[in-house]
């Protein structure tokens, strides 16, 4: 590789574009430049000066700004074309053939194409995620091949520079050196006060603050890289769960996917404002709105089994803890937590039937079934008996003359029972379901007539276990930090040399809020006496200024 | 100056080859993650101890030395009842030949159970999984989902969907002892 | 009097005073000489002391507010837009005093105007919170991200009054159709008022039947007379207006027709004001721009955004995650009003980027402001009422 080496005698590696000892442009475009570009002080960028091989065009192509903006644009552009219509994590169908068929149901044409097209699961699509991770990429190669020649660069930078580096800058300025030998040394003691660090050397002074800023992008495109490497490790079997848990109250149950522990539910408590009570400050939007939750949790007690013990074991579980699970206030356990998702009110839990004799309506008695665990008789009254033959929880339909139940939820319970009183010993079969009474065997004497049901509620709780949250949240804040860094922060530095045909000359540079920098210099210029400086990039033209502009 | 070129080839080469793999692993897995169980063929069948309806207790690890044939079930499960009776069955002929039936059934009430058992005249042991643990043990999604465990406690297959008699027959073979 | 009302009261005196302010600095930014003369400067110093009375009286509708509803005002479109509208006015203070500036001034507090005035318009009644909302996260992530968003604004206004400046509005180009059509949506939103004023002062009301999505019969009640009907609507309501067309089931014909009309109005409105005046807005506005310093309203749309984006970021997507965590058990959901948070924050990002290249410095950094506001609007309006989801307030 060759090197270029400057005027000045120092040996630059190919491609830089001002010197690293004195600052003179180096390239032709440089030379006939305005102003220099000192965005990476001059330094080679790694990549433009290897090209060969394929491995350095892949190189170069993750590197350049103008491909990351690019990849930003892009993915911003898909991820709005995934809120067109709603994703399917968000439509109440599960199987794919039910959540084809919603889109096509609800949408219709328009809907089926953005189905069939994987529009509607958009963000977990391979080509989606294919875009975040080459953004990861970009991050990580486009920061690599500057931060590195940046951080060499500024870290020996001399103080005297040449004059056409100082001729090429923003604010620059030549003239009489009015106060001799003093200039420098107020100059000195005004920057100093302005908190710059200032070196002097064989009267060249180099006045520079907060270079630390100019790291700040390059920790927060950290930050971002680390915060994709958490998301990235979810798919690591044991990072991640996620799972729904319904519990009816008073039911016990295993947590999915968590090492032996169980939850019971005591109960699920919906509350909501009352008008009469909120009336002096929230009536109106009650009565505008209707009711409006206040609060719902499930009151929970938290079981473990015991070390040695196996699934299916639920003799001597050990009470760990007892709560109420809010939304904003999940329940913790073991790098676990149970939130309150959704509910739903009014599961029928029993019902209640009088049997009664059709003729006379005369009652015999009562029974009351228990949809989750009926018993297999009942006593009724002084001497009958209810046999209850068959159960079909969620009643279907008739198949070949059974009773189908298409589903173990007590949704719409039926009963196959024989009826055994003291008139009819040999028993009367009937089947019951709500709103119909069918007598298979022939007319009856008895019947059940349907009495009243017990409800419950059923809370939808949601597990999670999250082991990548702590380097999610280590990325944020290192992002924050970075940026924070980067945008409230500036580099400034300001040089003032005593030229060799005894002026000065004074030129200042910050790769932000040059408005700032001008205060401070004039401020310098003041007390030291400097020559006027220029700003020599304005957008207006002179003519422009001409037209009556103002200042501010 | 070539041995520095040359070095810095190699760094970038093993970066972006890191980075690649690692997107395309994460995506693949992502892709796949639905379909695959977290049990798999060759693991070790997970032990469990739950009761039957008559009270009894059965621990799978009681049954090693005999092959498993471990049914998920419920009665609301056309699929599932539709080969109880094959599975009765076939289970006479080769319960002398050391395959056992355990069918765990997914939280229903006795009563249910009971009758359908009876209806059909099942004789192998139902088991009742009450609180639902030994499913997510299983990570069992579907019904019916058929286990068979080999004499040594290892996982030979997994079915999911309904099986005929035949089919039934030539998985009891597979798992029967030596 | 009732601390609510006190509070209403307050917010209307704000509003005033903006309107007063405005004048004020149209006061300070004309004038013929090319120096500010003495007047101007009292102008403009009139016009910032105004302008920090009547947020102070903001602060206060704010704080008696909270006070009254036991939670930050920001739980429902009214309090947050207002919200908003509040500290957009509280941006420019900030940045008024760092660079002088009353051409700021005269744009950025009609904006707030509009803004607070649309805010109006939706229900203003205090409203318990639901439990979701039952968090000192609500305060916290909902008021960094109403301020980081009100900074960005600000970069859209030194954005826009640069366009009014360069943009040739004697030639037909694509620039000066865009920058009208950017004055043509805030005269929409004008409209907006217009139509909700008049038909809640009319008390217009007319209810139908109809048949959702689901395919189970609903009612509804309109509040403007309705253009578009529901899907198999039947009126209730007697004289109500026969609709023009059915809708569909997936289309909420009552809010297509609420737009329908605010479209009418402002068209009209939009009409009136070319036909009176004869000229574009864009027109009647650039004597205004002409003697503003261009560099320096490069400088403050840039600024804006470097101030604003990381009180972006830490409101709108790390608290925000923080909470969603918190009460959805998930911290990103990719819910519309998340991802439209997300496409702000990268369109901010391209624009830091596209900074760096001095190509992109001027009229295509101004054009990309008022774009990136227009994103940060499109949010607070589309994604709220149009896309519903979880996470929408009305």
């Amino acid at each position: 590789m060759d090197n270029i080496i400057c005027v000045c005698g120092h040996e630059n590696p190919k491609g830089t574009i001002l010197c690293g000892n004195c600052g003179r442009p180096l390239t032709d475009e440089a030379e006939k430049q305005k102003l220099l570009d000192m965005r990476y002080e001059g330094s080679a960028r790694r990549s433009q000066t290897y090209n060969k091989s394929m491995i350095d065009k892949v190189w170069n192509f993750f590197s350049s700004v103008k491909i990351g903006v690019s990849l930003i644009v892009i993915i911003l552009v898909a991820a709005a074309i995934g809120t067109i219509l709603p994703q399917v994590l968000y439509v109440p169908a599960t199987t794919e053939t039910d959540i084809a068929a919603y889109y096509e149901r609800v949408y219709g044409t328009f809907g089926e194409i953005y189905y069939k097209l994987g529009l509607s699961d958009l963000y977990g699509s391979w080509w989606f995620q294919t875009l975040i991770g080459m953004l990861g990429i970009s991050l990580i190669v486009a920061s690599l091949d500057r931060v590195i020649p940046l951080y060499k660069s500024l870290k020996k930078q001399r103080t005297r520079r040449h004059e056409s580096f100082m001729k090429r800058q923003r604010l620059f300025g030549k003239g009489q050196n009015t106060l001799g030998d003093s200039s420098l040394l107020k100059s000195e003691e005004k920057l100093k006060e302005l908190r710059y660090n200032v070196k002097v050397e064989n009267g060249a002074l180099l006045a520079e603050k907060g270079r630390f800023s100019r790291w700040g992008p390059y920790v927060n495109h950290a930050g971002l890289i680390i915060f994709l490497f958490g998301v990235m490790l979810r798919a690591l079997p044991g990072f991640y769960v996620d799972e729904t848990l319904w519990i009816r109250e008073g039911e016990t149950r295993a947590i999915p996917e968590t090492p032996g522990f169980y939850l019971e539910s005591k109960e699920f408590i919906l509350e909501t404002y009352d008008k009469s009570q909120a009336d002096e400050v929230f009536g109106e939007a009650i009565e505008r709105v209707g009711t409006i939750a206040s609060n719902y949790q499930t009151d929970v007690i938290l079981y473990q089994k015991p070390e040695d013990a196996l699934p299916g074991d639920t003799k001597n579980l050990k009470q760990i803890k007892e709560e109420s699970i809010q939304v904003n206030k999940p329940l913790k356990f073991e790098g676990f937590a149970v939130y309150q998702m959704d509910f739903r009110l009014d599961e029928l839990r029993s019902m209640q039937f009088s049997l009664i004799n059709k003729e006379t309506e005369e009652p015999l008695g009562d029974l009351s079934i228990d949809l989750v665990n009926p018993e297999k008789t009942y006593k009724v009254g002084e001497d009958s008996t209810v046999e209850l033959l068959g159960y079909y929880p969620d009643f279907s339909g008739f198949e070949d003359g059974e009773p189908q139940t298409k589903s173990p939820l007590p949704n719409n319970p039926a009963f196959l029972v024989k009826m055994i009183t003291p008139q009819t010993p040999k028993g009367e079969t009937s089947f019951v379901a709500i709103k119909q009474t069918l007598e298979p065997l022939g007319e009856n004497e008895y019947k059940l007539a349907f009495q009243n049901v017990e409800t419950r509620d059923v809370s939808g709780l949601t597990i999670r276990k999250d082991k990548t949250l702590w380097i999610l949240a280590l990325g944020g804040l290192l992002f924050m930090i970075g940026v924070v860094q980067g945008a409230y922060f500036n580099h400034r530095r300001i040089w003032i040399h005593e030229t060799t045909d005894g002026q000065l000359a004074v030129a200042a540079h910050t790769n932000k809020n040059w408005f700032a920098l001008k205060k401070e210099l004039d401020q310098v210029s003041e007390i030291a006496q400097l020559p006027a400086y220029e700003d020599q990039q304005e957008l207006e033209t002179e003519v422009d200024k001409k037209d009556g502009e103002k200042s501010s | 100056m070539a041995q520095m070129k040359q070095k810095r080839l190699l760094i970038r080469t093993v970066i972006l080859a890191i980075l690649i793999l690692a997107i395309v692993y994460t995506i693949y897995t992502n892709a796949t993650k639905e379909r695959s169980a977290i049990l798999g063929v060759g693991d070790e069948a997970p032990d469990f101890t739950l009761v039957d309806l008559n009270g009894e207790e059965h621990q799978l690890s009681d049954y090693k030395g005999q092959g498993v044939f471990l049914n998920f079930w419920g009665t609301w499960c056309k699929p599932c009842t539709k080969e109880m009776p094959a599975m009765d069955r076939q289970y006479e002929v080769y319960k002398e030949q050391g395959v056992q039936i355990l069918a765990v059934n997914i939280a229903q009430s006795n009563l249910e159970v009971q009758n359908f058992a009876d209806q059909y005249g099942l004789n192998f042991p139902i088991v009742m999984d009450r609180t639902k643990s030994v499913m997510h043990a299983y990570n069992i999604d579907p019904l019916p989902t058929t286990l068979l465990i080999n004499p040594d406690g290892k996982i030979e297959r997994i079915i999911t969907g309904e099986m005929t008699e035949q089919d039934i027959a030539s998985f009891m073979e597979q798992i029967k002892p030596e | 009097m009732t601390l609510v009302d006190i509070s209403g009261n307050l917010l209307f005196f704000a509003f005033v005073c903006y309107l007063v302010a405005t004048l004020l600095f149209g006061g300070a930014v004309k004038g013929s000489k090319t120096e500010e003369s003495a007047s101007e400067k009292r102008w403009g110093k009139l016009g910032i002391t105004v302008t920090i009375l009547g947020f102070i009286s903001n602060l206060g509708y704010f704080v008696t507010r909270w006070i009254a509803a036991g939670h930050a005002p920001v739980s429902n479109l009214f309090e947050f837009t207002t919200a908003f509208g509040m500290m957009i006015v509280g941006a420019f203070i900030l940045i008024y005093f760092i660079y002088k500036t009353p051409f700021l001034g005269l744009f950025a507090l009609p904006v707030a105007i509009i803004i607070i005035a649309y805010a109006s318009m939706f229900p203003r009644e205090l409203n318990p919170l639901i439990p979701a909302l039952k968090s000192y996260w609500l305060t916290v992530h909902v008021i960094t991200a109403a301020l980081g968003e009100s900074i960005l604004a600000i970069s859209a206004v030194a954005g826009l009054i640069y366009l009014l400046k360069h943009v040739d509005i004697t030639k037909r180009t694509k620039q000066r159709f865009w920058l009208e059509a950017v004055m043509f949506t805030l005269v929409l939103v004008l409209g907006f008022v217009a139509s909700s004023t008049t038909f809640s002062f009319m008390d217009y009301e007319a209810s139908f039947s109809y048949v959702d999505k689901e395919e189970k019969p609903q009612e509804i009640t309109y509040d403007t007379p309705a253009l578009f009907g529901m899907n198999q609507y039947e009126a209730l309501s007697p004289n109500a207006m026969v609709p023009l067309a059915e809708m569909p089931p997936i289309v909420n014909a009552k809010k297509l027709s609420t737009v329908t009309w605010a479209l009418i109005f402002g068209t009209v409105l939009y009409g009136l004001i070319r036909l009176i005046s004869r000229k574009s807005i864009s027109a009647l506005l650039q004597p205004l721009v002409k003697k503003a310093n261009s560099t320096l309203m490069d400088e403050i749309g840039y600024r804006a955004v470097l101030i604003g984006f990381p009180v972006f970021t830490l409101g709108a997507l790390i608290f925000a995650m923080i909470w969603a965590q918190e009460a959805w058990s998930r911290f990103w959901g990719w819910d519309p009003k998340e991802v439209w948070a997300l496409i702000t924050w990268l369109f901010y990002a391209a624009f830091l980027h596209l900074r760096l290249s001095r190509g992109w410095h001027g009229e295509k950094s101004a054009w990309l402001a008022v774009i990136g506001f227009i994103i940060i609007m499109f949010n607070l309006i589309a994604v709220n009422l149009i896309i519903a989801g979880l996470h929408s307030y009305a």
